[in-house]
């Protein structure tokens, strides 16, 4: 599964770049699915808000995706890029102009025509400094976004509407990624009329062009999504009807779901019952496995003595025992040795990474002038499984002399102290690590491990900052021509494999999805572990007990 | 009685003022910044402080305080950071799911504890007495995440009596009041089962013995009246461990009250929401008591209001 996405991104990326249209687009229609019934899914948090430019959770995620569309989307189950509301676009040969076809008779839940005039007008929402969007920063390539986000512009002079089906964007530079960020959710086109009538409160009572249409929404119980019948994508949504309850334990829903009173329990199987289900035939067949665009990594402050010493950072790379902290997990991950996760365009198949070696890594140590080890912090979240997995870290770094004491802290607490340049010497990510918002190399580097994120109150918690990779980083994502994706991809990988020399992160592991489901639900497994619509592609699944 | 009201009251909203501006000051303190939570972590350095422009967390604390009391008088509670909607609109929608678990809760403990308590004392000194006492113990020391777990597993998955949380019918309610009363069942039980010992040694209870009553018209018609009273006067008070309650309990059953909506918001510094549900449950803390007190002379005449 793994081999089959990393292989065929590439591919995809490069046929899609060159042909330029969306004929695909018809073909994803699974000919065994049935249409009609309903199901009920589950998720432990409310549910925020339902509003594209804002909305940036695990719930809503995939319920945005669902009720709003944007001009890119990609093949469901994959990280294959496919034209959505778009028809078709074109690509300028200095790759700084991006023209977008629009489909005809597309509508938005309230029965209007969407045009151009609705793509610009999203996009000038989202940028808007008073919308307060946490995606605005996506965006900085256009054309007039320093305007708006300093508050001197009220749209992006970037952004123009050609003809009612025609938009044209215009980039200060090559953009690479500008076709993802034209897939994210905080793209996804609205309509000026429903947002200005319902204003801040647009989030509870959205109206997009998505397969599904919001029916009902009981705040702190539920949400409901009718199928929408006027949907541009003829053949979709496959289900009449799907009930959120939000507000249940993740060991609550497995329990209804073990009696049969629910289809989809969407946090996953509680830790202290996945052996249990794993061990019981019946219930393993039901759980879908699947690799996730996310890396978990422990941090290590570049800028605080002794991490400043790469010959530390490296030792500490090499005294981590992976596979015990993945046995700490049940097994639901697998070992890291690079920032990329495997499933991630980019990912170096062959690159060997630190390997895990004790004597080597006191040797190194040595050198750096700490024969006898040193004392320091490391910082993990306080929920389940982190202690845990801080502690085994713990245990490994003091099997090279390093005494960590273990800042077990809130979330918020973390991530807090790692945005501080004297806050946390180190950091294991976990419950903050890292998934990537689009499923391109250049993701994982920007904010975690460019210069642009070391600054106070930034993400990058290594405070790594290398101005040569800077500028590697920025060569790559130029290279907007098709022809030289392959090319572009090589160089993300080398860029990573530098990242790795000077060893500011170590990573640990890349947690694996399980995604429990009732015996009733249809579909290919790939669309319950679906790599973008996370965590499931509502739009594509159906039930097999109807017609 | 005036006198005493006015009194009580001014007292009530110092109380209040109090408990928001300690609630304020620590939310402020907190090393965690609320804008990084909103902004997300893609956002730019200027993202981030346009934001905190636009909350007005960029100004000094006692500004801050300032504006947002003079807000509360309004009745405005501000929006949610994370939920951008109304806090009072939030807490409005899940105070009725939290206010029927309290009553439900309350129910639940009065029959079970003053039951007890009443089969204790008057069984004072045997087996079953100390079964029961023991009983009262563990039911005051059980974490209630592990009661509720527990009474989950065997009631509604064993035994399938009761749904498997959630809200809407009376059956869904059985469980999470049974788990909330379960601790004021225990001490009811142990100050049902004192009481009831005072009143069954008063000079009354001995006359009426020595009339030939039977045992049962004795403890039903003449000891339990007067056992009871004192220990009712005690639910205004229980407002508020219910209160502290309600956040473990609807987590587990996925009861969509308060408890639930400040577990959320604290997670994600959601300080709007946070300050809310804080002020609301001290409300109801301050309110129960006053109304416990005042209710306090009426039934037991000896005490005097002053």
């Amino acid at each position: 599964m793994k081999k089959f996405l990393a292989s065929t991104v590439a591919a995809s990326a490069l046929a899609l770049m060159l042909g330029m249209t969306s004929a695909r687009a018809e073909e994803t229609i699974d000919p065994n699915a049935r249409q009609g019934g309903e199901i009920i899914a589950t998720y432990k948090d409310d549910v925020t808000t339902l509003d594209p430019a804002i909305g940036y959770d695990w719930q809503n995620w995939s319920m945005i995706k669902s009720l709003f569309d944007g001009l890119m989307d990609y093949e469901p189950g994959t990280t294959n890029l496919k034209p959505d509301l778009a028809e078709s676009y074109e690509i300028s040969p200095d790759g700084k102009t991006f023209t977008f076809k629009l489909r005809h008779g597309v509508k938005f839940h309230n029965g209007r025509e969407m045009t151009a005039d609705d793509v610009k007008y999203s996009l000038d929402r989202v940028t808007n400094p008073k919308t307060q969007s946490p995606g605005a920063g996506f965006f900085g390539s256009i054309k007039g976004y320093d305007d708006v986000a300093a508050g001197k512009a009220e749209g992006l002079s970037g952004v123009t509407v050609v003809d009612p089906y025609t938009v044209k964007f215009e980039l200060t530079r090559p953009d690479a990624t500008f076709l993802h960020v034209m897939a994210i959710n905080f793209s996804h086109v609205v309509p000026k009329e429903e947002v200005e009538k319902y204003g801040a409160d647009f989030g509870k009572h959205p109206v997009g062009t998505g397969a599904f249409k919001l029916a009902e929404w009981t705040l702190g119980q539920r949400i409901v999504f009718e199928r929408n019948p006027d949907y541009w994508h003829k053949g979709l949504p496959h289900l009449d009807k799907i009930t959120f309850e939000v507000g249940q334990e993740p060991i609550v829903a497995l329990l209804r779901l073990q009696k049969g009173e629910i289809d989809l329990p969407l946090d996953g199987i509680p830790p202290a019952k996945f052996q249990e289900v794993m061990a019981d035939p019946e219930q393993k067949a039901r759980v879908v496995e699947g690799g996730q665009l996310h890396t978990g990594y422990v941090t290590m402050n570049t800028t605080m003595a002794p991490f400043d010493n790469v010959k530390v950072r490296q030792a500490v790379n090499m005294a981590l025992n992976k596979a015990r902290i993945i046995q700490i997990i049940n097994g639901r991950a697998v070992p890291a040795n690079q920032p990329l996760p495997p499933s991630m365009p980019g990912y170096d198949k062959a690159y060997k990474g630190y390997p895990y070696d004790v004597a080597k890594a006191k040797a190194l140590l040595a050198e750096a002038g700490h024969p006898d080890g040193f004392e320091t912090q490391l910082f993990a979240m306080n929920t389940d499984p982190n202690p845990r997995i801080a502690q085994a870290i713990q245990q490994d770094l003091a099997a090279i002399g390093i005494k960590a004491s273990i800042q077990s802290l809130a979330q918020a607490n973390v991530i807090a102290a790692g945005g501080d340049k004297a806050g946390a010497p180190m950091i294991w990510s976990g419950g903050m690590g890292w998934i990537a918002d689009f499923p391109d190399p250049s993701n994982f580097y920007g904010p975690i491990l460019g210069c642009a994120g070391a600054v106070p109150g930034g993400w990058n918690w290594s405070w790594y900052c290398n101005k040569e990779l800077d500028a590697k980083a920025a060569e790559a994502d130029s290279i907007v021509d098709p022809a030289k994706a392959g090319e572009r991809s090589k160089m993300w990988s080398d860029i990573y494999a530098k990242i790795m020399v000077d060893a500011p992160w170590a990573p640990v592991f890349n947690e694996q999805r399980f995604t429990m489901k009732s015996a009733r639900m249809g579909g290919a497994d790939n669309l319950y572990v679906d790599p973008v619509h996370v965590p499931i592609n509502y739009d594509n699944v159906y039930v097999k007990d109807v017609q | 009685m005036i006198a005493y009201l006015g009194r009580r009251l001014i007292q009530s909203l110092l109380i209040l003022l109090g408990v928001s501006l300690i609630t304020f000051a620590l939310l402020y303190l907190l090393p965690a910044d609320p804008v990084r939570q909103i902004a997300g972590r893609s956002a730019t350095p200027q993202t981030v402080e346009n934001i905190r422009q636009q909350l007005g967390l960029d100004q000094p604390f006692v500004v801050q305080y300032w504006h947002y009391l003079v807000k509360l008088v309004g009745g405005d509670l501000g929006r949610s950071y994370i939920q951008r909607s109304e806090v009072t609109e939030l807490i409005v929608s899940r105070l009725p799911a939290s206010l029927l678990l309290m009553v439900g809760a309350i129910l639940c403990e009065l029959l079970i504890g003053l039951s007890m308590g009443l089969i204790a004392a008057v069984k004072r000194g045997t087996a079953t007495d100390q079964t029961l006492m023991v009983a009262s113990f563990v039911g005051v020391s059980a974490p209630q995440f592990v009661v509720g777990l527990l009474l989950l597993y065997v009631f509604a998955v064993r035994l399938s009596w009761f749904p498997i949380g959630g809200y809407g019918t009376w059956r869904h309610l059985v469980l999470p009041s049974l788990t909330m009363g379960i601790l004021g069942a225990g001490w009811y039980a142990r100050m049902m089962r004192s009481s009831m010992i005072d009143v069954l040694r008063q000079d009354y209870v001995r006359t009426a013995r020595a009339k030939g009553l039977a045992r049962g018209a004795i403890i039903f018609r003449h000891a339990l009246p007067n056992a009871i009273l004192p220990v009712i006067a005690m639910i205004g008070i229980d407002i508020g461990i219910f209160m502290g309650g309600i956040v473990v309990v609807e987590s587990v059953f996925g009861w969509p009250g308060i408890g639930q909506l400040a577990w959320q918001a604290i997670q994600r510094v959601d300080i709007p929401i946070i300050m809310g549900v804080t002020l609301v449950s001290a409300f109801a803390i301050v309110l129960g008591n006053l109304l416990a007190d005042i209710i306090a002379p009426f039934i037991d005449p000896r005490i005097k209001l002053r």
